[in-house]
């Protein structure tokens, strides 16, 4: 699988990263998934994100989706937050997911605008939802939430119905001018 | 206003005011004058922000025609149009939006709330989305639905007519105090002590869902 080739070549540049291929689903059927995801850690995330993009044996062009997981009361986790970029190469035609972990306080992971530009608005959606700061985006506001909202809606132990956001205006009544 | 306030207030006629001739034949222009050329002349703003805008176009269009009711001319500018439709659910980045287009309305203006998503929330019960707009505009007229049938539209563009024709949903004081209940209240079941009129029994708590 050229998948295997792509994930050969970051481990070579990448010794001291300890990069280990998982499934991101068990197994089904006793094939082996091809969808495999490397853990990097995020002050590392520039280089690999430059080399994955631009090595020949990788050739990673398009991001194809960036998204923020929480873990939180996840029975097997560390790290209380992670975010996700779908990696697809056109010239091969292989796929990789690359998982940076962060936690609270602050989580911030770098940005990758500058490597995918197709990034700007996954990563406003993630600061907008669950708050990870993206250092090196040319635009940090949020996306969907209007500006004075200020929690992350994402985030497990954010209340579904919110608190009060909904009901704090003003009432126009029907004198009113 | 020529209004017999005297008798209105006087506790003895329960259930009745007076008028004068002058008030009828004022009465009669504004209902079937004023009103009636008003009520077939409603130009919608249909405010659409989901699904329920698609069903309101199915309304307008031919099969369903809200022209028939003169309100197929839809001004997407309050300043030219006197009926607000909300279609769809409003969430809290819009709703700011929506108070300035009803204030920028001109009067005399109308709200129809369409859709359970207008009305309530519908299913939408999470921070981002108004549980019924109503709780910061007024509204006249709440059509049901998920989506409402074309059919409902109607039926609430026909309600707008009465409420527009009767300049408003009177209160109860000004069509008479209510109603007067005329009919005998249950006799008692035998054996049993729980219809007696202002008493629960020993329901006095329901069932806790």
């Amino acid at each position: 699988m050229a998948t295997a080739d792509a994930i050969a070549a970051l481990q070579e540049r990448f010794p001291e990263l300890n990069l280990e291929a998982q499934p991101l689903m068990p197994a089904r059927n006793g094939e082996a998934s091809d969808q495999l995801w490397l853990r990097i850690p995020a002050d590392r995330l520039l280089e690999v994100a430059q080399f994955a993009r631009d090595d020949p044996r990788t050739k990673f062009e398009q991001l194809c989706d960036l998204a923020g997981i929480d873990y939180l009361n996840f029975p097997d986790a560390e790290d209380r937050f992670a975010v996700v970029y779908s990696l697809l190469s056109l010239t091969h035609n292989h796929r990789l997911w690359l998982k940076v972990f962060v936690n609270d306080p602050d989580p911030q992971v770098p940005s990758v605008t500058g490597i995918w530009r197709g990034a700007e608005w996954p990563e406003r959606e993630v600061l907008d939802l669950f708050g990870i700061r993206f250092p090196g985006h040319p635009d940090p506001r949020r996306l969907f939430l209007p500006e004075v909202f200020q929690d992350h809606p994402l985030r497990k132990d954010y209340p579904l119905h919110g608190k009060g956001e909904r009901t704090s205006f003003e009432v126009v009544r029907r004198d009113s001018v | 206003m020529g209004l017999n306030v005297a008798a209105a207030t006087d506790a003895s006629i329960q259930g009745s005011f007076g008028t004068t001739r002058l008030d009828f034949v004022v009465d009669l222009i504004k209902k079937y004058g004023i009103n009636w050329s008003r009520k077939n002349s409603l130009w919608p703003m249909p405010f659409a922000t989901a699904c329920c805008g698609i069903e309101f176009m199915a309304a307008a269009a031919s099969r369903y025609d809200i022209a028939r009711f003169g309100s197929e001319a839809c001004r997407f500018s309050p300043r030219q149009s006197d009926l607000l439709i909300v279609a769809g659910r409003v969430a809290v980045k819009m709703l700011p939006v929506l108070q300035r287009i009803y204030v920028q309305m001109t009067e005399p203006k109308w709200v129809v709330a369409m859709g359970a998503c207008a009305s309530t929330g519908g299913v939408f019960d999470t921070y981002a989305v108004i549980q019924g707009f109503d709780q910061f505009l007024p509204v006249d007229v709440y059509i049901p639905g998920c989506p409402p049938r074309p059919e409902t539209v109607h039926e609430a563009i026909m309600a707008i007519q009465r409420v527009v024709r009767e300049d408003g949903v009177k209160s109860s004081k000004e069509r008479g105090r209510g109603l007067q209940l005329r009919i005998e209240p249950p006799q008692m079941m035998p054996g049993g002590s729980q219809l007696r009129e202002g008493s629960l029994g020993e329901r006095a708590s329901g069932p806790v869902i």
